[in-house]
């Protein structure tokens, strides 16, 4: 059996997720993070997009945050999401997606870009939480 | 013995009164519901942040973040949490007499102690005691917004930074259950240490992105949603206290009523008593 690590997943809204897993996939700001049991200790920001739960027995979860932090200790994971969702609406986040992309060919100025920018990641880290959810349910 | 008439306007006063207590009772226990769920959702993110703060602290991380560092107290700092509102027994007033018993320990050794007051009462508590006031939200509201918290939090955290104060301590109220709220005073700044005997060894994290970045956003992050927690949980002491206190002032004025009622029929019977009197003795005369 593999080994396995303590991972809490937590907003500032609810508790999502308590459990052991076998290994965590989040997308650290440097770059996506697969931690398992043993990983040294990190401290990481984290970016919108998936974080995909591979549960003690192989079931897989994924689940969506728009960034907060992750902390690493060799026997635990904690992930404080600033949000979180389980379920997407995908039909907001591709009109998001649209709108901002529209937005940022007229953004009048550096703050209102930057803005723009941020919230078309988010939209796109959406969706491609969509996609790894139906990748995950589809196994 | 008292006129018939006076007794009787005085218990239709009590009725009245009785029946404001009694609804603001009933209206503070749906809020009190309320609250104590708001509460419950955000208490995993503040003990969980916590955690990793407590395991940060112990870090023997080449970059001490200034939150991070014991300075000399030569003056501290104390956030207060307190209601916008008055009537709910004493929840405030004991909580303050927690603060004042602190405070006066620092003053004792020569600390100077500033005060930012978050609710109505706390800021015009002290400003009528003469305490430093640095600091002063008011009317929070049913429903606190992060956000507006962060303003008056913010200062105390640039005083920390400035080296204007060395330590932050945050004073609330801890809901224990619905019957019984207790003062609780923590240390927000500098962070303190979890006592962790497998965190004692020299070890240190890997940070991405920089340490300075990194922890400026986390320990921010943290001092916000502690002094968040802290607000949402005193909203709930404040509605349970309020339910409390204006059930047993509905209870007092049942207690009033009653008796009064008693000195009320007394008098009417007694006021009968003479009057039949009268008449028997007037007939008999004739």
């Amino acid at each position: 059996m593999a080994m396995t690590v303590h991972c809490d997943i937590v907003s500032a809204e609810e508790s999502l997720f308590s459990g052991l897993v076998e290994m965590v996939i989040v997308t650290g700001v440097e770059g996506e993070l697969g931690i398992s049991y043993g990983h040294a200790q990190l401290l990481t920001a984290l970016k919108p997009g998936p974080v995909r739960i591979i549960k003690q027995g192989g079931e897989e979860e994924v689940l969506y945050v728009s960034g907060g932090y992750a902390e690493v200790q060799p026997n635990m994971v904690t992930i404080l999401a600033d949000v979180a969702e389980r379920e997407i609406d995908e039909e907001a986040a591709q009109k998001a997606r649209e709108e901002a992309a529209h937005a940022l060919h007229q953004a009048p100025s550096e703050v209102d870009y930057a803005r723009i920018s941020a919230q078309l990641a988010e939209a796109e880290a959406r969706l491609r939480t969509m996609q790894a959810i139906r990748k995950a349910a589809g196994k | 013995m008292a006129g018939g008439k006076e007794v009787r306007t005085k218990i239709a006063s009590i009725k009245s009164t009785q029946k404001i207590t009694s609804a603001m009772e009933m209206v503070a226990a749906s809020k009190m519901r309320k609250a104590q769920d708001r509460m419950a959702l955000g208490r995993p993110y503040a003990q969980r942040i916590r955690a990793v703060i407590g395991h940060v602290a112990n870090a023997s991380a080449e970059y001490q973040h200034i939150y991070l560092q014991e300075r000399e107290a030569k003056r501290v700092g104390f956030i207060l949490v307190s209601t916008d509102r008055g009537l709910c027994g004493g929840l405030n007033i004991n909580m303050f007499k927690a603060a004042i018993r602190d405070m006066q320990a620092w003053s004792e050794r020569g600390v100077d102690v500033e005060i930012c007051a978050v609710g109505n009462k706390a800021a015009s508590f002290f400003n009528t005691i003469g305490g430093k006031v640095v600091a002063a939200l008011r009317d929070v509201g049913d429903n606190p917004q992060a956000n507006k918290l962060i303003g008056s939090v913010k200062v105390m955290m640039d005083r920390f930074a400035e080296g204007e104060i060395d330590r932050l301590f945050l004073v609330s109220n801890e809901f224990v259950n619905t019957m019984s709220q207790k003062p609780r005073v923590e240390q927000l700044l500098p962070l303190p240490k979890e006592d962790n005997d497998q965190l004692k060894h020299d070890w240190d994290y890997l940070y991405e992105p920089e340490p300075v970045d990194l922890l400026d956003g986390l320990l921010a992050r943290y001092i916000e949603s502690q002094v968040y927690q802290a607000v949402v949980e005193n909203k709930a002491c404040e509605q349970a206290a309020r339910m409390i206190a204006m059930k047993s002032a509905t209870d007092n004025a049942g207690e009033l009523i009653d008796a009064l009622q008693l000195v009320y029929n007394k008098a009417r019977q007694a006021a009968i008593t003479q009057e039949l009197s009268e008449i028997v003795g007037g007939a008999a005369a004739v």
